[in-house]
């Protein structure tokens, strides 16, 4: 009786091992899958398919510079402008607001995240990029218009409207992790600096130097997320694989790209390219998350397992 | 210094607001009756609908939680109850990195192990993409729920002579119902969003299907597809598509939340 019920409990431990590994093995299995799809691929244009800026389905020559610069550069813009706000609110939700206020503001800062990207793509075509372009691009083309950053006619679909839907929808994630690392951090020495005759200013700064690391990977898993979004950035990128200094421009990024072309990829060396361009956004994608979870777990380790995100 | 910070946040919700608003303002004037129990018409027919896409939405999160549910819950209970040794850490690793993965990659997954060797586009593909995206989430809320479970608990089960499997299932499991449910719920709201994976999955379909061995409409596709069209008709109905699926996705979020609150308070 007894020995049964012990072997009971290894199959059972067995099974849910099985299921944990079937999850986990999926990551692996999609890198073989990917990167037996893209041999054809990668045997034309070798490693050069990273630095190559020629993107042409009809002569079959295929590069992936276009598509990085605009990833790139669409979620630096919304890292630009989602990181400030976002610890602006972690700070608030931490030091300032009370009990009451705080729950209740951190709630609707996370809806932001439950809208799906199909729908911020939808506001972005309709609303934001015609208030964009009606109004906000061509003051700043008026007082910035000698830069080369702020050249064109701007339509309102283009890399700078790409990077500020990429901002709101960030915001949750980055606020999120970093409400969370300074949650974290010892009160003793802000306090302390309080006693002290600190203002609150320095007291905030302290915690926000204790807690400097788990911010940063909270701004680098902003980044994860704004370089893997797929739908809002296809809707408003204007899709066309060109490198331009003007931020106005149309671009496309390596996610929406993909989301395009990949059913109408005709010829079999067309499609191995687009996903050897997923190859790389899965590695891209890979490395920071790895390298955000790092540094988040070094500051809430004392908290137990469990990051958010 | 709290007026700043209380500024940011006030810009936070107000991005919230307008979004939200401007969905149910003109969501609103296309939504009728009708627009949810009848099919799609042509272009300039009136009476045009979305049930299909409804019923495929519907159709299409049924087989990721057929399949990613008891994936995901089981995989959770081992990173719980055996997970704290270096299998489980590697594990963990592994799934926190699926949950990172952008979801047009799964899309691009799916194709390969599923649609090219069937041979067509399917609600099958579909679900099966949808429930990759779900494992990890529901795995990773899975394993948190039943770290919140009392030792003493486990240990009165053993005492009692209960194997470990009766424990884990009959007493922890079921202790941790609440909040394994929860994580489900939230998964299928983020599941009902997703668009990108469907693309080249379950794609679309004009007609009410209920073969999952055939291509299948889903409210984000339709959504996709409207708005990129040049015709007023067809965005206006993309907006009241819109304010059904947003509609469902935050009823689900807020009763989640108010549920919790109810538990832990």
């Amino acid at each position: 009786m007894k020995r049964r019920g012990r072997l009971a409990d290894q199959v059972f431990k067995l099974i849910t091992l099985l299921f944990a590994l079937a999850i986990a093995g999926l990551v692996v299995l999609m890198i073989v899958e990917m990167a037996r799809d893209s041999s054809l691929s990668f045997e034309k244009f070798g490693a050069s398919f990273i630095w190559r800026e020629v993107w042409d389905p009809v002569r079959e020559e295929f590069g992936a510079l276009p598509f990085i610069y605009g990833s790139a550069v669409s979620s630096i813009i919304g890292l630009i402008i989602a990181v400030p706000v976002s610890i602006g609110v972690s700070v608030f939700l931490v030091e300032h607001a009370p009990r009451s206020l705080s729950t209740p503001i951190s709630f609707l800062v996370q809806l932001l995240a439950a809208i799906p990207s199909v729908v911020y793509g939808l506001w972005g075509i309709f609303v934001l990029a015609p208030l964009l372009r009606d109004t906000v691009y061509p003051r700043i083309q008026s007082a910035f218009g000698f830069l080369p950053l702020f050249k064109g006619t701007p339509n309102g679909l283009g890399l700078m409207t790409a990077g500020i839907i990429l901002s709101i929808m960030i915001i949750p994630i980055v606020t999120a992790v970093a409400t969370d690392v300074m949650r974290a951090v010892s009160r003793t020495q802000p306090e302390a600096a309080l006693a002290l005759g600190a203002t609150k200013w320095e007291a905030t700064w302290i915690v926000i130097q204790n807690a400097r690391s788990g911010i940063t990977g909270a701004v680098i898993l902003g980044l994860g997320r704004a370089i893997g979004e797929t739908m809002a950035v296809t809707m408003v990128i204007g899709n066309r694989p060109q490198i331009s200094a003007s931020l106005f421009d149309p671009s496309f990024t390596i996610a929406s790209a993909i989301a395009n072309e990949f059913t109408e990829a005709t010829s079999e060396i067309y499609r191995h390219a687009l996903v050897e361009l997923g190859l790389i956004l899965f590695v891209i994608t890979f490395v920071i998350n790895a390298f955000a979870r790092l540094l988040v777990w070094g500051v809430t380790r004392g908290e137990g397992k469990g990051a958010h995100a | 210094m709290t007026l700043i910070t209380g500024l940011f946040s006030v810009l936070a919700i107000c991005a919230l607001l307008l979004i939200l608003g401007y969905i149910a303002l003109t969501g609103a004037r296309a939504l009728t009756i009708g627009f949810l129990v009848n099919m799609p018409k042509p272009i300039g027919e009136p009476g045009s609908g979305i049930a299909n896409a409804i019923a495929g939405t519907l159709i299409l999160i049924s087989i990721a939680s057929v399949i990613g549910l008891p994936v995901g819950i089981l995989g959770g209970l081992y990173l719980a109850e055996f997970g704290s040794n270096r299998l489980g850490n590697i594990l963990r690793f592994l799934i926190d990195t699926l949950t990172g993965v952008p979801s047009i990659i799964v899309g691009v997954f799916a194709w390969t192990v599923m649609v090219r060797p069937m041979g067509h586009f399917s609600a099958l593909a579909g679900g099966v993409s949808l429930a990759i995206i779900m494992m990890p989430i529901v795995a990773r809320t899975t394993e948190e729920m039943i770290r919140l479970v009392p030792q003493s608990m486990r240990e009165a089960a053993l005492a009692l002579g209960a194997p470990v499997w009766r424990m884990s299932l009959g007493v922890v499991l079921r202790a941790a119902a609440g909040g394994v449910a929860t994580g489900a719920m939230l998964a299928i709201a983020r599941i009902a969003g997703e668009t990108a994976p469907l693309l080249f999955t379950a794609l679309s379909y004009n007609y009410m299907s209920t073969d999952l061995n055939q291509p299948i409409a889903s409210l984000t596709y339709q959504i996709y597809y409207y708005a990129q069209s040049p015709y007023d008709e067809w965005h206006a109905m993309a907006w009241a598509a819109t304010l059904v699926l947003v509609t469902m996705i935050l009823a689900i979020n807020i009763s989640v939340k108010i549920l919790t609150r109810q538990r832990y308070q």
